[in-house]
């Protein structure tokens, strides 16, 4: 007898465990119909910044319908540019030059206004220095706990990311209402320029008035390709030796194969290149399908920002740096030879 | 008459820069236990600009809060802040923070600083960047968001003028810039901000004289529920090195197999 009434509690457990199951299955089916992101859109000088395009396929990779987010003087033409990216349904348009440097201060509130009036579930950003300043402040305003840096999306509420410098991927699940995202650029393509029709639509402006003012940059101009987006990338370390060496050996191989330039954190502290081409941990996050380097150790601070690219090639001369246990073409030999050497064979 | 600095600068004892962590057997999270520790490498540079900040004496610094959340043996973090400067420190101790999942989240962190500074009366808040373990870069920026301040994130330069409004050159995409605000702020400092200094070992001695106050998290009100679950942590792909080659020709021949030319 007791034996039959544990045996039907028993059952009856599971045939309710079977409904919560259907149940939960048909609340998610539900929930990807409703699954509503938003992608922030950087811009400059009235000129949309490609590498925020990420941001986009991110968002599409997610499913449901995704929106773009521009904020801005004159930034009508930058939202027309918008409205042709391949994924984008529809863009969000605030046309003010309070917004023009993108101050967290008034654009945490006006991305927040916007995000709460359209009920959006996700919102995405790059983990660029425009989307680390801003985010966060964002997730704060609307009590979520931002999810920095991301590889990949394994779920409407799961995604992936690396700590402790890329030695370890840690996989989370957001129990937040909203998710508010940062992507790293590298590991999504960015979305295509065209092919889209979206349709652009006046925004929230709450108009909040700040303090803060934007006073100067100094942006290093170079007609090579940027290095975070870089096919090729060549990169110089301590055993550069003077900024002098830095220009005269690194520069024109990079010039000979097309590439973008990085450095180590050694180099950049030793001045021999700009800090904004360190490439690491504190530095850039890079991907290219090639990343030459010459003269760089190899610290595990120096590798979170580089092992991802398809191709490694390391000249160094201590045949037991660390470089070589992960560059796919080793060199062992003195950079200041074979690096124009190199530099003039690529060229024939 | 310029207004006085009352500095907090939070810090965080992460495992220290040189380890190269391992992710333990049950794949929850990174083995912490018998691994060296140290103080987050951004959070001395906080610790730095505050104590140069006293020392150019223009404003004035009141007094500079080293405060730090976590297991007991952040205390020792704390002693280091009081080395270089710091005047005294409050521990809020969380017991079983360093587990994984009882660690605070930005967030939580963000909410317990902004109680301290009201407590506290603070007027500025220097912070790392980002800490090494989680590397989230989201404090400073979700405290100064819920506080309504003025924020500057990613310093290499910090300057005050007599109308106490600050200058912070920040690390960008592509170089610097600079913005301004009036106090009271968030800063968040970046590598190239200053080079920290050695904690002497007469300051070691006195740094144990210093306050250290205790503190828990239901103290300031905070509740520690955590909003992200830890699903895994895996070790990351091995790379495998492909070996080196004699020469030159030996490195153009294999890139291009490799297509990479």
């Amino acid at each position: 007898m007791l034996l039959t009434t544990c045996h039907s509690a028993f059952r009856q457990a599971q045939g309710s465990l079977r409904l919560l199951r259907t149940f939960k299955q048909q609340q998610r089916s539900a929930f990807a119909r409703l699954l509503s992101s938003l992608a922030v859109l950087e811009q400059r000088e009235g000129k949309l910044q490609s590498a925020s395009l990420s941001a986009v396929t991110a968002a599409q990779k997610l499913g449901g319908q995704v929106t773009g987010f521009v904020a801005g003087s004159g930034v009508r033409l930058v939202a027309e540019e918008a409205a042709k990216v391949k994924g984008l349904e529809k863009i969000i348009m605030i046309e003010n030059a309070a917004y023009d440097k993108a101050l967290p201060e008034n654009y945490a509130p006006l991305l927040a206004e916007n995000i709460k009036k359209e009920q959006f579930t996700h919102v995405f950003a790059g983990h660029s220095a425009f989307g680390k300043n801003l985010m966060p402040r964002v997730a704060a305003l609307l009590d979520v706990q931002q999810i920095s840096d991301i590889t990949a999306i394994e779920g409407e509420d799961t995604f992936v990311r690396p700590i402790y410098a890329g030695n370890a991927i840690l996989t989370v699940q957001s129990s937040d209402k909203i998710k508010i995202i940062t992507i790293r650029g590298t590991a999504f393509a960015a979305a295509e320029a065209n092919g889209g029709s979206a349709e652009i639509i006046n925004g929230v402006d709450p108009n909040v008035q700040i303090k803060t003012e934007w006073l100067s940059e100094d942006l290093a101009k170079s007609d090579r390709p940027d290095l975070a987006t870089a096919s090729k990338v060549v990169s110089g370390g301590r055993g550069l030796k003077s900024k002098e060496d830095f220009d005269r050996i690194i520069l024109p191989l990079a010039d000979a194969l097309g590439a973008g330039i990085g450095a180590s954190r050694a180099a950049v502290d030793s001045g021999f290149a700009d800090n904004s081409l360190q490439v690491g941990q504190t530095g850039k996050n890079v991907a290219p399908q090639l990343y030459l380097c010459a003269g760089i150790s190899g610290a595990i601070q120096h590798l979170a920002g580089m092992k991802d690219s398809k191709v490694i090639a390391a000249i160094n001369k201590d045949a037991d740096a660390p470089i070589f246990q992960v560059a796919d073409v080793g060199l062992v030999g003195n950079l200041f030879e074979k690096v124009p050497e190199l530099t003039e064979k690529l060229k024939q | 008459m310029p207004t006085p600095l009352k500095i907090l600068v939070p810090i965080k004892r992460v495992i220290d820069y040189a380890v190269k962590p391992r992710v333990n057997k049950a794949r929850t999270a990174v083995e912490t236990q018998g691994v060296k520790h140290s103080m987050n490498p951004f959070d001395e540079l906080s610790i730095e600009a505050a104590v140069q900040m006293r020392e150019r004496k223009n404003p004035p610094v009141d007094d500079i809060l080293a405060l730090s959340a976590g297991p007991a043996k952040c205390v020792d973090v704390l002693r280091t802040a009081m080395a270089m400067g710091a005047d005294r420190s409050i521990h809020v101790e969380i017991p079983d923070a360093g587990q994984g999942q009882a660690e605070l989240e930005p967030l939580g962190v963000a909410k317990l600083l902004a109680t301290v500074v009201a407590e506290e009366g603070r007027n500025l808040v220097i912070l790392g960047k980002q800490s090494i373990d989680d590397d989230s870069n989201q404090t400073g920026q979700m405290l100064a968001g819920l506080l309504g301040w003025g924020q500057a994130t990613q310093a290499s330069k910090i300057e005050f003028d007599d109308g106490d409004r600050v200058s912070v050159t920040r690390e960008v995409d592509g170089g610097v810039d600079t913005v301004r605000f009036p106090l009271p702020g968030v800063i968040t400092t970046d590598l190239r901000l200053n080079e920290p200094r050695y904690a002497s070992l007469p300051n070691i001695m006195k740094a144990k004289k210093k306050k250290l106050e205790k503190k828990s998290l239901s103290d300031y009100g905070v509740d520690e529920g955590r909003r992200l679950k830890t699903l895994k942590v895996e070790e990351p792909p091995p790379r495998k090195g492909g070996g080196k080659v004699d020469d030159v020709d030996g490195m153009i021949a294999k890139l291009k197999e490799l297509g990479a030319i």
